[in-house]
């Protein structure tokens, strides 16, 4: 603190603050990032395919059951 | 360029290149706040609170870099229809809002010491808030609408609206009497800061830079795999129903 002169907090406090913007921005984009390929991984565990991925590939409706 | 413009090959691309701008963002972070506290000297008016322009500027920088990111990719959503063109726009917005954020709070905590108050309605400080609540329609435009080609049309719209506020925020500082001191690095005749301040400011800039496009790769990346998860769940709606009938 001394070591920063009078305005030391001023100065801290512009630190801290991008740091804790910056942190919390990377954390978010990083948590959705993994969000949408958890949801994609079990979607395509399901057998789910999109459109433009090929109709051949495209999982076959389970038939209903006989009654 | 064409390769780039396909979503997979740019998945691809993305992949191989976020670990390096990572690892390059790292060091240029760690070099530039070496720069910025221990070989910085302290201003012979301002003394240590000088040191607070090494996070204000490169923040205010791209907080309007993002800002004409937005406009050109909105440029290419409502010309070529270009879906990635959306997805970056989109993805630009909570970078630039965050940044436009620091610039605004930094900016205050420089003023208070420097100016004696720590904020001021003059034109510089007000059309950076302004640009702040852009960014934040923009947002809340791109919330607001679920079918994602109708919400990049709309959100283009009203960036290529608001970005008349761009040249605003930088030339504010000479069309008006402000508060805000004028530009003293990006100006015709060269910057006026001492090479000793100059040389932190660049490198520390160049650290945000690559952060801004590290962070907007992942964004993207996190956008188009939102814009196939919603597709294939589309489809599992459809085969359901298919099933049902």
């Amino acid at each position: 603190m001394q070591g920063l002169g009078p305005h030391a907090i001023f100065i801290l406090a512009a630190y801290g603050v991008t740091f804790a913007a910056v942190t919390g921005l990377a954390l978010a984009i990083l948590a959705d990032d993994r969000k949408q390929r958890l949801l994609l991984a079990d979607l395509e565990r399901k057998g789910i395919r999109r459109r433009s991925a090929g109709a051949a590939k495209t999982a076959k409706p389970a038939r209903r059951p006989r009654p | 360029m064409p390769s780039l413009a396909n979503p997979t090959r740019f998945l691809d691309l993305a992949g191989r290149a976020i670990p390096w701008l990572t690892a390059l963002t790292v060091v240029l972070f760690g070099a530039g706040l070496y720069l910025a506290f221990f070989v910085a000297p302290p201003d012979y008016q301002q003394g240590d609170t000088v040191r607070i322009m090494f996070v204000h500027v490169p923040a205010a920088w791209l907080a309007l870099f993002g800002y004409m990111l937005i406009a050109a990719a909105s440029l290419g959503t409502l010309i070529w229809r270009h879906p990635l063109a959306d997805v970056a726009a989109k993805a630009a917005a909570p970078i630039g809002a965050t940044f436009t954020f620091i610039a605004l709070v930094t900016g205050s905590l420089w003023g208070k010491p420097m100016w004696g108050t720590y904020w001021v309605w003059d034109a510089r400080l007000t059309s950076m808030l302004v640009l702040f609540l852009l960014y934040l329609g923009l947002i809340a435009l791109w919330q607001a609408i679920e079918e994602p080609g109708r919400a990049g049309r709309a959100a283009a719209i009203l960036a290529l609206v608001g970005a008349i506020n761009i040249p605003i925020i930088k030339f504010s500082v000479d069309w008006w009497n402000t508060l805000h001191q004028p530009a003293s690095v990006v100006r015709l005749g060269g910057p006026t800061i001492d090479p000793s301040m100059l040389a932190p400011l660049v490198v520390m800039a160049l650290a945000f830079t690559l952060l801004f496009v590290l962070l907007h790769l992942i964004a993207m990346r996190a956008e188009i795999l939102r814009r196939r998860v919603r597709a294939m769940q589309l489809t599992q709606v459809e085969q359901a129903a298919l099933v049902e009938a």
